[in-house]
């Protein structure tokens, strides 16, 4: 089994000697040109990069990401869609932002993304009934196809794991483990030792959305994570602001999705989200 | 019993979450399991029952029914219990156990209303704060119930989204318990959700079958028969639960067949699926999205079931049948003509499957689960000029 390409990206950031960077996007936002086009403008900026395949009936998500499935799920996005868009975007992502296939005689440019040709790799996410709608084994293969690194998968706990897991294992793809602040003692471990990729974090209870600041438990609930964890320690639900990067910095990385889909729905660019929080890594 | 693995009805059920929630599920099963052998507990919520739900209900024969049906028909009245459907037996029990866990906060969603009702009055009798989410749809069919929850002192909120029916409700509800997971227990009012929803509502409700098969054996030793029907799923597995060790009564659930274009049948039309939790049968498209319901009855309008509803099914110890919009409002006008009893209409499509399996196999002893009353429904009908 080679070595994830998610663990590589977090390698790449303690190089540099900053925090990473992880951007959620949901296929077929605004558009599915849309989605393409932020898809090459997050490799600039970003680690590892979310993709949401948009679900009807998603539980943890607050009204923004709702919103922005519903009107993804509206123009009949799917996942075969999302693959194909990942797809593209792995072989060369400013020419999927033009809407252009690649030229195989040109020397791609990578001056946009990074000096080192680095292009951040792309896990998913998705409720389980979406994964089970076409069976795990099929899942797995889809996703090593279209070069996704792997899933997270919020409505799958830990105990009801154990088959997707292996599948994953077994297709060389990770399946990110999630732990919250109400998770217990012995089932943190449980879940930060099997980590694998990045460890989430939920920040705080509650759905997906920004929060204005974090509880002072969440500092001890991120140094008891990283204590125990196999895998570098990313924070999400909330993250907006520099402010929090700099009040939660013992993380090794932020995931930032509603104020991006946010920025998206009031058609400003995303980097006006991305870039501040770049800088304050 | 039929639970085959912690959690699960044959490969059904489970406890598909996001993680905020796993803490509370494993509390709340503790302190379900701890509450079940307490006697304390028990001798509690069997009083309540007694003094605040009005238990037992009468097997009622239905001698019109039966003459007209061509068999006996025996109606188990829940319709007759205190806020006037079965929804009060769970709410009860799951009211006393969140103060147990020292809640003081309850979420319950509702479809028909009757749930949200009976989890208001729960409440009140308790001093807990109660908040019930309710789709936007329903909001506007079953109006009197709307305001019966303010009167009992809950706060209704209305659900907007997608469908606007009882499936958002849920998922608002849901959300609410992810944001407040310390203070707040979510009353659910079906036998669906993560474990051990569909185990603890069952057991809750499971006086419904252990009331009427013991009223029944004044007649004979059994019915051949027993007629649910089946939106989540939680009368029918309430009163399945009494006759489920007797291979020789027969056990049909019956799905909202809607207007036929677009009905709630899930078991009938549905595949394996995760919502709310659990693993079920569930109405969705190939890529997984659930799809949306019609049913003339919001307490059956629902995209999913009770996860042993499907263990049920696939290793056909019960039938699941389908009754359309029109049949149900037949049976429930005729209830009324004949027996002088107003359905729920959602138990209308019980009454409707009797009159058919009573047409093709004449003389057969059937319960009914008559499992709410319908004055709910009479604003919503009258005003569709649909009785």
């Amino acid at each position: 089994m080679q070595s994830n390409p998610i663990t590589a990206a977090f390698d790449r950031a303690r190089a540099a000697r900053r925090r990473a960077l992880v951007p959620f996007l949901m296929s077929g936002y605004p558009t599915r040109e849309g989605f393409r086009a932020a898809l090459a403008e997050a490799a600039t900026l970003a680690d590892v990069i979310e993709v949401g395949v948009p679900f009807s009936d998603p539980l943890a998500d607050g009204p923004v990401i709702q919103a922005a499935a519903a009107q993804a799920l509206k123009q009949a996005t799917t996942l075969a869609q999302t693959l194909e868009d990942i797809a593209a975007y792995r072989l060369e992502p400013q020419a999927s932002a033009r809407g252009q296939a690649p030229e195989p005689t040109a020397t791609p440019s990578l001056t946009l993304r990074a000096q080192d040709g680095f292009t951040p790799p792309v896990v998913l996410m998705l409720s389980i009934n979406q994964v089970l709608a076409g069976g795990a084994q099929n899942f797995a293969q889809r996703l090593k196809a279209a070069q996704v690194a792997g899933a997270i998968v919020p409505d799958l706990p830990h105990e009801e794991a154990g088959s997707l897991n292996a599948e994953f294992a077994a297709h060389g793809l990770a399946l990110l483990n999630m732990l919250a602040p109400t998770t217990s003692p012995e089932r943190t471990r449980a879940i930060a030792q099997s980590a694998r990729g990045f460890l989430y974090l939920i920040s705080s209870a509650g759905v997906t959305g920004t929060r204005d600041t974090f509880p002072s438990e969440t500092l001890a609930y991120i140094k008891r994570a990283k204590e125990l964890s196999g895998a570098p320690v990313c924070v999400g639900f909330g993250i907006s602001k520099p402010e929090h990067v700099r009040q939660l910095a013992d993380a090794d990385g932020f995931i930032v999705g509603s104020a991006i889909i946010k920025a998206q729905s009031e058609g400003r660019n995303i980097a006006d989200v991305l870039q501040p929080l770049r800088q304050a890594l | 019993m039929t639970t085959t693995a912690p959690g699960r009805f044959g490969v059904y059920g489970g406890r598909y979450v996001p993680e905020t929630l796993m803490a509370n599920l494993i509390a709340l099963e503790a302190a379900f399991e701890d509450a079940r052998r307490d006697a304390a507990f028990l001798a509690e919520f069997q009083s309540t029952l007694a003094h605040f739900v009005g238990r037992p209900t009468p097997l009622y024969h239905a001698q019109r029914l039966s003459q007209v049906y061509g068999g006996q028909v025996y109606l188990k009245r829940e319709d007759l219990t205190h806020t006037g459907a079965h929804k009060i037996n769970n709410a009860v029990g799951q009211a006393l156990l969140a103060k147990r866990l020292g809640k003081r906060r309850i979420v319950a969603e509702t479809g028909a209303g009757q749930h949200g009702v009976a989890t208001a009055a729960a409440c009140a009798r308790l001093g807990l704060e109660c908040i019930v989410y309710m789709g936007a749809l329903d909001c506007e069919r079953q109006r009197p119930n709307v305001e019966r929850m303010r009167l009992l002192g809950a706060t209704v909120k209305p659900c907007d989204a997608g469908s606007r029916n009882l499936k958002v409700a849920i998922n608002e509800a849901i959300r609410d318990w992810i944001a407040n997971p310390d203070s707040t227990h979510y009353l659910i009012g079906s036998v669906v959700g993560p474990h051990p929803y569909p185990l603890m509502v069952r057991e809750f409700q499971r006086v419904i079958g252990d009331e009427a098969r013991a009223q029944f054996t004044r007649v004979a030793p059994r019915p051949d028969a027993v007629i649910a029907c089946v939106g989540g799923g939680s009368n029918a597995m309430g009163i399945f639960a009494g006759f489920v060790d007797d291979p020789q009564v027969e056990l049909f659930g019956v799905e909202a067949g809607g207007d036929g274009a677009t009905t709630a049948a899930t078991l009938n039309t549905g595949r394996p699926g995760v919502l709310h939790g659990a693993l079920s049968y569930l109405l969705q498209d190939a890529e997984g999205q659930v799809l949306n319901t019609h049913s003339v009855a919001a307490g059956l309008d629902y995209p999913g079931v009770g996860p042993e509803h499907s263990f049920f099914k696939d290793t056909g110890r019960a039938r699941y049948e389908t009754v359309s919009d029109t049949e149900a409002l037949a049976a429930f006008k005729e209830t009324c003509a004949l027996e002088g009893i107003i359905p729920a209409i959602e138990s209308s499509h019980a009454v409707a499957f009797a009159r058919r399996l009573l047409a093709n196999r004449p003389g057969l002893r059937v319960i009914v689960n008559l499992s709410g009353r319908g004055d709910k429904d009479l604003p919503g009908l009258l005003a569709k000029g649909l009785v």
